[in-house]
């Protein structure tokens, strides 16, 4: 299942480039967002060309091909990751608008004051702060399940936690800064015998993982287009059929409803209940072509060709003195190493290696509860693609050797 | 870009010479950078003509913001708080004798930001103080 890199590359015409004359760009940034290949850039720029048109109740052509498009591309995703059917995807703007359309919707029809959301340490602040408004509004209790030293949820405690039965799990399926892939099969199961609806971050997991929602019984699952070879500007929420067709509307306006009279409106049905105002249609088309793609590879091989590199890098990581690496081992997470370097801030790790190409993030990635945890300001961070090579985590150890050499230590 | 970490740079970075906290003081101010937590603590004496006698930064961050601090330190001890006011981003890129990106320009004016914030006496540090 070893993926010929050399020829993915080549569907990636952003790899080719150079940050500066003889210096080729290494993009170890995945996480933060992924380069695009040819067929997705191709499918949007093809839509534009030939089939542009505002999508559903128009009669002529160019709508019904638009329209046609639009929801092929639902179904693809549904397939993707297993719905049982596609009008239980919803398209939002990314996973971030996925998970507080269900805050918002979910949360304001059936939480009560007192009520418990059981989320964890490792969170990305998309899966924070709309929990962090809505206890705010309707006063209820956010707990948090503990991150061990190394980098895992403490299972122990989420044992523990559940028993004051939560009414929301919410918990990211592998975090964007430690890499850690949780158990989420264990934890939805557990979860629901503690009585609790679960949602899933899927924004990690969801372009990197064969991912299936109904072999992980999940109740919600957020994820985004632009993580997973996509555009920008398209995410995907999945829900269960009995819990999105009992939840309020989430934005009014265009498409979401069923008839409009000046006393008030019916709702329409799913998935358009959610789903106000034109949507991101050339972005769907272009989320479908990244689907394809990505089928094209294999989810398994993909994951196998990043837990590879996950190894090698760790590896070499751990040669470089005064280089101390957060998250659990090679075994445990998906292709992300958020590191420090003694004595040197981690920007102006990332800055130095810009002068030498290699694309890293620093900074607290969105997940600033998780650096507090561990005493950081901040983490220099690399991380994976399926276009990634081992070549590149060579210039990336290159380059912190020679971040060592500027700072003189 | 490598011309960004200048000797001058790592060396204050290294070794500030005007690291510390004056007590007593009569000026004293702190900010921070929420993007990056880059963080910045100045505390001034100021004599009986309205110039600076001595002065100290603290703090943590990304070598820019650090040496930036320090050299801003060392550049205004002697000067009258007035002078103080009058100082902007040029100034601090002269110091540093680097240019710098929209990004990185945040760290290494961010001890000008808070030692102008605490000269004029202000309740919180504005990046208008440093335009």
């Amino acid at each position: 299942m070893t993926l010929d890199v050399g020829r993915i590359r080549q569907d990636f015409p952003i790899l080719g480039r150079e940050i500066r004359p003889g210096v080729p760009l290494v993009y170890l940034d995945s996480t933060a967002t992924t380069q695009k290949p040819l067929a997705v850039i191709q499918a949007m720029d093809e839509f534009y060309r030939r089939s542009n048109a505002n999508i559903h109740r128009g009669v002529h052509t160019l709508a019904e091909e638009a329209t046609a498009l639009y929801e092929q591309a639902r179904q693809k995703v549904a397939r993707f990751v297993g719905a049982s059917s596609a009008d239980q995807i919803i398209f939002t703007r990314n996973a971030t608008e996925a998970i507080n359309l269900v805050a918002y919707a979910w949360g304001r029809a059936n939480l009560q004051a007192g009520d418990v959301i059981l989320l964890t340490e490792m969170e990305h602040h998309s899966n924070l702060v709309p929990w962090h408004m809505l206890a705010a509004e309707r006063k209820l209790n956010l707990e948090f399940v503990p991150v061990t030293p190394d980098g895992l949820l403490d299972l122990e405690a989420y044992h523990r936690l559940l028993a004051r039965t939560p009414r929301l799990v919410a918990f990211t399926h592998m975090s964007n800064v430690l890499g850690t892939i949780n158990p989420a099969t264990e934890m939805i199961r557990l979860a629901h015998e503690a009585g609790a609806v679960v949602l899933v971050d899927g924004a990690q997991s969801v372009p990197h993982l064969p991912v299936n929602v109904q072999a992980l019984d999940v109740d919600f699952l957020a994820f985004s287009a632009h993580k997973m070879l996509g555009p920008t500007g398209i995410g995907v929420l999945y829900g269960k059929r009995s819990l999105l067709e009992n939840m309020p509307p989430f934005l009014g306006g265009g498409d979401m409803i069923k008839s409009v009279h000046l006393t008030g409106f019916t709702p329409n049905t799913l998935p358009h209940k959610f789903e106000a105002g034109t949507p991101a249609i050339a972005e769907a088309v272009g989320l479908a072509a990244a689907i394809d793609y990505l089928e094209g590879i294999g989810m398994e091989a993909i994951a196998a060709h990043e837990r590879a590199l996950i190894t090698y890098a760790l590896e070499r990581l751990e040669e470089v003195p005064g280089l101390r690496i957060f998250g659990p081992a090679a075994e445990h997470k998906g292709g992300v190493a958020a590191f420090t370097l003694e004595g040197v801030h981690p920007h102006d790790v990332a800055q130095i290696l810009d002068t030498v190409g290699v694309a890293v993030r620093a900074g607290h990635h969105c997940a600033q509860p998780l650096h507090t945890k561990f005493g950081l300001p901040a983490t220099t961070r690399a991380s994976f693609y399926l276009y990634s090579t081992f070549q590149e985590v060579d210039a990336l150890i290159e380059g912190l050797y020679q971040v060592k050499k500027v700072f003189g230590i | 870009m490598e011309d960004l970490y200048r000797e001058i740079i790592i060396d204050r970075y290294k070794s500030p010479h005007y690291r510390g906290h004056l007590e007593p003081h009569d000026i004293a101010f702190a900010d921070s950078n929420p993007l990056c937590g880059d963080h910045i603590e100045i505390t001034v004496r100021v004599d009986e003509n309205g110039r600076i006698a001595d002065a100290r930064f603290d703090g943590k961050g990304c070598a820019i913001s650090q040496a930036s601090a320090d050299l801003l330190i060392e550049s205004v001890i002697g000067k009258s708080l007035e002078e103080v006011k009058r100082l902007n981003k040029q100034d601090v890129l002269d110091l540093l004798g680097i240019e710098l990106g929209p990004v990185r320009l945040k760290c290494a004016l961010l001890s000008l930001k808070v030692l102008k914030a605490g000269v004029y006496g202000l309740g919180e540090a504005s990046d208008d103080l440093v335009e």
